[in-house]
């Protein structure tokens, strides 16, 4: 019988949609039973969110004012203390840049290895995940008589249904808590558009757009379409774009139904963090650019010209 | 001064397109050109440009791989690294491995700041500076793109999924680079000819008192990735509308 704990990311008081994705890759473990911590000053909100997901068989929430922000070196004692006192056998977290930060801060706490992006279960012990920028997928064995420490890449799993209805437990952890680490500030991006991780359409920019001015133009489509806007690491590089919305092996790696990628050649490294969508749409002016290769549908030519006229057709579509 | 450590990775070349061995054993490493980490070019960066600022006394380069790794050590040191260490290992080292050689060296030199990439582009793990951080129970600040120090503290504005994150820690501290943190110099010729005459030393896991690593995540194979076929070309944005509409997708 495995037992996992799967580590909830949450901010301003919502559950991130990364948690229901963890939930269902512990579930692919089988004969598992699914846990989920919530580190929270206040946890109310979202434990019930957390206790909502199907399949999951108690909340724990652990309550404290220093819980506040996810600092790692804050949540690592207090994670590794209630994986070791509730003899978990697994500790799941979102392959996000939370996940990312805690999980081998934890890993490293309990004196074992961690498993980074898993992006399939094959059984309790062996996982698949992509290395070389998904160049190459590898099968690993975790050892069967240490606690298994892992991050879940959220593209490949899709999230554990609702109509949950666990038990929500306050637990009390004995850890110490360092004060090296202090949060200052968050400057966050405009939450009125989709979420770039979650979303189902995305409209991504690239170098071609050649100035953040002409990148309001990926904004324009975006809002016809209700999608979400991503770039590539060019157009973050050349100050086009925010840096929270580059995609590709060192930004997000994301599975919308629809990906738009607009005057982006397709770098190898761009390609890994959108394998996984429905449909790839390119545009661009460059017949020989890579992206065509794995494009679903295909459009060579003037952005400046093409973007205006497909904003325009689709909000008439909508429109009627 | 207390000196700056810096991890150098030596990778495949992020130009390179990797490609699986037939028979799944790995991946095509012979004739294939071999680089630093491109994060980690960023680490050295950072620490070269605190240095300059008359904030830090050494910067060491450290690497843990093959002999061949001195290659890359050479490039730092050509950078402008004051020193080097190899770590000689032959077979590939897990992070948690790697977190406690920098561990050991830590508790050797004392430095002010160990800086990392956040992740090396082979094996995509992203954990040996978050392990570090841990063994040595510092801060860790991941994700960088922004390094300032004050005395004892430093303030990093950090590349989180919601946007930019500001935190500040206390030194000594581990600290991960993104690709914004900064701009790698080039290496003039005889930058070159000054590195032949830096100290690069080598040592082993043994001399360091690290245990040979431990096989805690093993790799039972390789695959290659499934691949996406080329599609359809539309000739304008009304097909383009069109066929998006055909597949249910807008």
């Amino acid at each position: 019988m495995s037992r996992a704990l799967v580590i909830a990311e949450h901010f301003q008081g919502k559950l991130n949609p990364s948690t229901a994705k963890c939930v269902s890759c512990a579930q692919g473990i089988g004969g598992v039973e699914i846990d989920i911590a919530v580190l929270a000053a206040e946890a109310g909100a979202v434990a019930a969110e957390a206790a909502a997901l199907a399949g999951v068989r108690r909340v724990l929430t652990v309550t404290r004012p220093e819980n506040a922000e996810a600092l790692a070196a804050v949540w690592a004692p207090q994670l590794a203390a209630l994986a070791r006192g509730r003899g978990y056998t697994h500790l799941f977290g979102p392959s996000t840049t939370f996940g990312k930060d805690l999980m081998p801060r934890i890993a490293a706490t309990l004196g074992v290895g961690q498993i980074s992006d898993v992006m399939a279960v094959d059984s309790a012990h062996q996982y698949r995940r992509p290395v070389y920028a998904s160049n190459a997928i590898i099968t690993v064995e975790a050892p069967a008589d240490a606690i298994v420490v892992a991050t879940v890449r959220v593209a490949s799993f899709q999230p554990a249904a609702g109509g949950g209805a666990a038990a929500i437990e306050a637990v009390q952890v004995e850890a110490a808590l360092p004060t090296h680490t202090r949060f200052i500030s968050r400057s966050a991006a405009n939450a009125d558009r989709p979420d770039l991780q979650t979303a189902a359409r995305v409209v991504s920019g690239g170098r071609a757009l050649a100035s953040a001015e002409n990148f309001k133009l990926m904004y324009q489509l975006a809002d016809a379409m209700g999608a979400a806007v991503g770039a590539s690491r060019a157009a973050v590089d050349a100050g086009y774009a925010a840096n929270e919305l580059q995609v590709g092996q060192t930004g997000k790696i994301i599975a919308p139904e629809l990906y738009m990628a607009l005057g982006i050649s397709g770098a190898i490294q761009h390609l890994t963090g959108i394998k996984d969508a429905r449909t790839i749409v390119a545009i661009n002016k460059d017949s020989e650019a890579p992206i065509f290769e794995v494009a679903d549908i295909g459009l060579v030519g003037d952005l400046f010209a093409i973007v205006p006229e497909l904003e325009r057709l689709i909000r008439a579509r909508k429109a009627s | 001064m207390s000196p700056i450590l810096v991890g150098i990775k030596r990778v495949i070349d992020y130009s390179v397109r990797v490609r699986v061995k037939p028979d799944g054993s790995g991946v095509v490493t012979d004739g294939v050109k071999m680089s630093i980490n491109p994060f980690d070019e960023i680490a050295l960066e950072e620490a070269l440009r605190i240095r300059e600022r008359n904030l830090a006394g050494e910067v060491i380069a450290i690497s843990i791989g093959p002999a061949e790794a001195q290659q890359q050590l050479r490039t730092a040191l050509a950078m402008g690294a004051d020193r080097a260490l190899l770590v000689q290992v032959d077979s590939p080292v897990d992070p948690l491995t790697a977190a406690q050689v920098f561990l050991k060296l830590v508790q050797k030199h004392a430095p002010q700041l160990v800086i990392l990439g956040k992740q090396a582009i082979d094996d995509d793990n992203g954990q040996t500076g978050q392990m570090l951080a841990a063994l040595w129970d510092r801060p860790q600040a991941t994700y960088a793109s922004k390094l300032e120090l004050n005395g004892a503290v430093a303030r990093v504005t950090r590349e989180v999924d919601a946007g930019l994150d500001t935190i500040e820690i206390d030194l000594p501290a581990v600290v991960t680079t993104d690709l914004r943190l900064n701009e790698p110099r080039y290496i003039k010729l005889p930058d070159i000819m000054k590195a032949k005459k830096k100290p690069l030393d080598v040592t082993s896991l043994a001399e360091l008192g690290v245990a040979a690593p431990a096989q805690r995540i093993r790799t039972l194979k390789f695959d290659s990735p499934p691949q996406r076929s080329r599609g359809v070309m539309v000739k304008d944005a009304s097909e383009l509308v069109a066929a998006l509409a055909q597949r249910g997708v807008l």
